[in-house]
């Protein structure tokens, strides 16, 4: 299941959520808000996302993971909104009947996740102006004719 | 011409100052529709490094755009 929200993240309720006896290998990525990028200190994140094509495109990931690597269960959540430093941003989650699959389904699916959801993240710094993450030429267009 | 409805996302919602827009396009793809309002969505970025979406579905930027499709203008993502 793929969901995304503003709540905070229950990693335990999630984990639980996904217990199965015939698990012998349980896989948990979670992405938390680091507090620096590239030597800026960061103060805290915030996201924004296009829920309805995150849903759809998200539980696409998820079922090509376990078309992929023969899991047993797969589940994902991310957060919007603004997260302070240290807070648990996205979770992922596999179990799987061995620790191979599980590892490699988990690696797929952040991977997926960080490059196809319509997700973008605003990085607030303790030292300057907010910065859209992966839009550096847009930020020098922005500059270069304010206004337009 | 057609009508398209367009939306911004992000950096191109703060540039263009509104979320989306119906305009009046002389476009065949979403390429031209990313093109044509580059005055709006303000991003320097080749449209190979955005994303797009037509009436909700995941699209390519030879995607065709018809009367009253609703285009969905993505900045490049960064998820995670």
């Amino acid at each position: 299941m793929f969901r995304i929200n503003d709540r905070v993240i229950d990693s335990e309720a999630l984990k639980t959520a996904m217990a199965d006896p015939a698990a012998g290998g349980f896989c948990v990525f979670e992405g938390w808000v680091r507090n620096e990028n590239e030597d800026r200190p960061v103060e805290r994140l915030e996201y924004e996302a296009y829920e309805p094509l995150c849903v759809t495109e998200g539980e696409a990931v998820l079922a090509e993971a376990s078309e992929r690597f023969g899991i047993l269960g797969a589940s994902c959540q991310h957060r919007t909104g603004l997260l302070e430093i240290g807070e648990c941003a996205v979770w992922v989650g596999v179990a799987a009947a061995h620790r191979d699959e599980a590892f490699k389904a988990c690696r797929y699916i952040i991977d997926e996740i960080k490059v196809r959801l319509p997700i973008w993240k605003k990085e607030h710094y303790v030292d300057g102006p907010s910065v859209w993450v992966n839009c550096e030429r847009c930020s020098k267009h922005q500059t270069a004719k304010p206004g337009t | 011409m057609k009508s398209v409805h367009v939306r911004y996302f992000a950096m191109f919602r703060e540039k263009a100052g509104i979320s989306g827009e119906t305009l009046q396009l002389d476009v065949e793809t979403t390429s031209d529709v990313f093109e044509q309002t580059r005055d709006r969505h303000g991003s320097a970025e080749p449209s190979a490094h955005c994303k797009v979406a037509v009436n909700d579905v995941m699209a390519n930027w030879q995607t065709p755009v018809a009367d009253g499709d609703t285009v969905l203008l993505f900045p490049p993502v960064a998820g995670g």
